[in-house]
């Protein structure tokens, strides 16, 4: 009931009205607007700092040199070097720039896939019911229970043996990722289908003669999934996680074929030993802040879907209209 | 994360009075049976998922040493281990050790990896019990303060809090943590699980229990029982700030829910002071939920552990999961990951039981 509230308002608004952020924005007052903003703000950065990376970023992900010879290594932050440079003498400021590419790539691939597969399955497993249902359900639940971070683990050893160029890397992280995802959706698209199943329309389609395809991908979908972008940007902050956990653990994407934050960090971690910050403090600043964002998202869109939690406009600024 | 605080939720929300089965102690044994049979349709899929997908790369020998030996001395070793039959025969087989407890043996340094479990699972236990510690101690108080003050700048600080410590990975924690108090402040120590002293009067003990710290206080060694408790305290911090947002969040919800009740009103009106209502009258209800997600917290806390530890040198399992990864040892990961995801469905288990013994509503 609570998500009718959110996407379906029907009645007359303009269509980017009815749009998922727009609609929430409209939505919301007072700390939860900020929270909104805050997140928004953040995720804008991160998608800005992908797309323009190739013209912001002063050097390569792989650069160590330039036309005045090689660049120093474990160099503080300062002068040509915005941020730094490694010990290999990579430029810190345009890995960290250059990852947010690795990372919105990874994330925007695994989450399509376990949106696609995961809805699949929950359709069919929910509707059709039967045996299939329950193997289904148990598998779901065992993979559910199963740590991610070992899940993804065991996929990125089967998809690419644990090393890969940039497109391989990034697909065998994406589909690590998918694997520990597709549960949640199924979970989530299940249960709602088999509500579903039982309203007065689904009978009323079948009695007309539709054919289970046509009930479940157009009748049941369209009402089942309401939900998804909420989970989208709660898994979209996971997968990021999941690739940074990935890369840290020396499983990700080799650092001459591209930049990532979490193997960064690892090779960041003797630095700190020493003392040297900038080499970890940057790429773990990117990661927390992109998650943050995408958190502030995903939590504010939770709360604005219940009414139980959405706070209220105070009545003197739009009196009635508020509750709309 | 928000899937785990909604499921949360519902307990909380079921409307009607508690009905109490009529028999108690029949249904509750009913349930137990069950709910233990359960767990092995569950390991039994998982175990059969690893093994099928770590074969799908092809055998662990190639992978191991593949660039080392010779093609002839593969094959010698693929045969000797027993690689080369059908995969469903060496399926069956490894079911069966699996079940006496067999893990088979690690390839890049040939030991039991029953062994390798025994030896470094108590330091895992060691960390997780630690950062399961100290998420308890931050997550509640802040937890129960935060649905006090619900709405007001305090709350959102602390839900700020929150999602950020969900938002940290465990190892960019850690790296903040050594560098302030290890390297920066030169407070405590920045890896391992006890210093040189400690450590070799610690492994020198009879039959130790790996629990360093306990170890160290049974043979009065008040000096290694100090350094090992420095040693422990940042890594807990790291993996348990993790785990305290979760929690924070979870005592949050489900507090505002049970401060709505009327029984809640009903103790106010009766004079019952504001602190008392706060910490048993709306506390202990909303507990079942926080103990059930406690439960899936475990999952989170383990693949954490990984992380963690390979930040903190920590030699527990997941140091050595991380070790074997790197040495392609699949072997010894397939072990560790399968004894992992024994560990989760068993907390389950106890988890379940322990939220029935609490309230007789979940069984039915």
């Amino acid at each position: 009931m609570s998500t009718s509230i959110v996407s379906t308002p029907r009645a007359g608004k303009p269509l980017w009205q009815r749009l998922p952020i727009i609609s929430h924005y409209r939505m919301s007052a007072g700390l939860q607007r900020g929270m909104l903003v805050a997140g928004l703000v953040l995720t804008c950065i991160f998608v800005l700092a992908a797309a323009l990376a190739p013209l912001i970023a002063p050097y390569g992900h792989a650069q160590i040199s330039d036309a005045s010879g090689n660049f120093p290594t474990q160099a503080p932050p300062g002068g040509r070097f915005l941020w730094g440079t490694t010990v290999g003498g990579f430029d810190v400021f345009s890995r960290t720039l250059w990852g947010a590419q690795t990372a919105f790539a990874v994330i925007v691939i695994a989450v399509a896939f376990s949106i696609f597969l995961g809805v699949i399955l929950g359709l069919v497993s929910g509707y059709l019911g039967g045996w299939l249902d329950r193997i289904m359900v148990v598998l779901a639940d065992a993979i559910y229970a199963f740590p991610s971070l070992l899940l993804a683990i065991v996929m990125s050893i089967v998809i690419s043996q644990g090393q890969s160029s940039l497109w391989g890397g990034v697909m065998a992280a994406a589909i690590s990722i998918t694997v520990v995802f597709i549960p949640q959706y199924f979970r989530v698209i299940r249960a709602e289908t088999v509500r579903l199943k039982a309203e007065p329309f689904v009978e009323s389609a079948k009695v007309v003669g539709a054919s289970s395809g046509r009930i479940m991908f157009k009748h049941i979908f369209r009402n089942a999934t309401r939900t998804l972008p909420l989970i989208f940007t709660l898994n979209a902050s996971e997968a990021l996680l999941t690739l940074a956990g990935l890369g840290f653990l020396g499983f990700g994407i080799e650092p001459t074929a591209a930049s990532e934050w979490g193997f960064d960090l690892n090779r960041a971690m003797s630095d700190a030993t020493s003392g040297i910050w900038w080499t970890g403090v940057f790429p773990g600043a990117a990661i927390v802040l992109t998650v943050l964002g995408l958190t502030l998202v995903g939590e504010s869109m939770n709360d604005l879907a219940d009414p139980r939690l959405r706070l209220r406009r105070k009545a003197k600024n739009r009196g009635g209209k508020a509750t709309a | 994360m928000a899937i785990t605080t909604e499921l949360a939720e519902e307990p909380s929300a079921l409307p009607g009075p508690t009905t109490k089965p009529t028999k108690a102690g029949g249904s509750f044994a009913r349930y137990l049976v069950t709910r233990f049979l359960l767990i092995f349709p569950t390991i039994f899929i998982l175990v059969t998922l690893v093994f099928f997908l770590m074969r799908i790369t092809g055998d662990p020998i190639t992978a191991a040493l593949g660039g080392r030996l010779t093609p002839g001395q593969l094959a010698e070793r693929i045969a000797e281990a027993g690689y080369d039959r059908p995969v469903m025969v060496q399926y069956f087989e490894y079911l069966g050790q699996v079940f006496t407890g067999n893990f088979g043996r690690t390839i890049s340094d040939n030991r039991a990896v029953t062994e390798v479990l025994l030896t470094y699972g108590s330091a895992t236990a060691e960390l997780a019990f630690n950062s399961l510690l100290i998420a308890l101690l931050i997550g509640i108080p802040f937890g129960l303060l935060s649905a006090k003050l619900r709405d007001r700048w305090p709350d959102a600080m602390l839900r700020v809090f929150a999602i950020l410590c969900y938002a940290t990975p465990v190892f960019f924690a850690g790296l903040l943590l050594k560098l302030i108090f290890g390297v920066w402040l030169g407070w405590l120590p920045i890896a391992g699980r006890a210093g040189i002293n400690a450590e070799l009067s610690l492994t020198r003990l009879q039959n130790p229990s790996g629990i360093y710290l306990l170890d160290a206080l049974r043979s009065g060694n008040m000096e290694a029982a100090s350094d090992v408790i420095q040693h422990a305290i940042l890594p807990a911090v790291a993996l348990g700030l993790l785990t305290a947002g979760v929690f924070l969040r979870l005592v949050r919800t489900n507090v505002i829910g049970t401060l709505g009740r009327e029984y809640v009103e009903a103790g106010r009106s009766r004079g019952v002071s504001e602190y008392r209502l706060l910490t048993k009258h709306a506390y202990r209800p909303a507990l079942i939920p926080i103990i059930t997600v406690m439960g899936l917290q475990i999952a989170l806390l383990l693949g954490g552990a990984v992380l963690t530890e390979t930040t903190f040198e920590w030699k527990g399992l997941g140091f050595m999961l991380a070790q074997y990864l790197t040495a392609r040892d699949f072997v010894a990961v397939q072990g560790i990951v399968v004894l992992l995801a024994v560990i989760v469905a068993l907390t389950n288990f106890i988890v379940d039981i322990v939220a029935a013994l609490i309230d007789p509503r979940v069984r039915f």
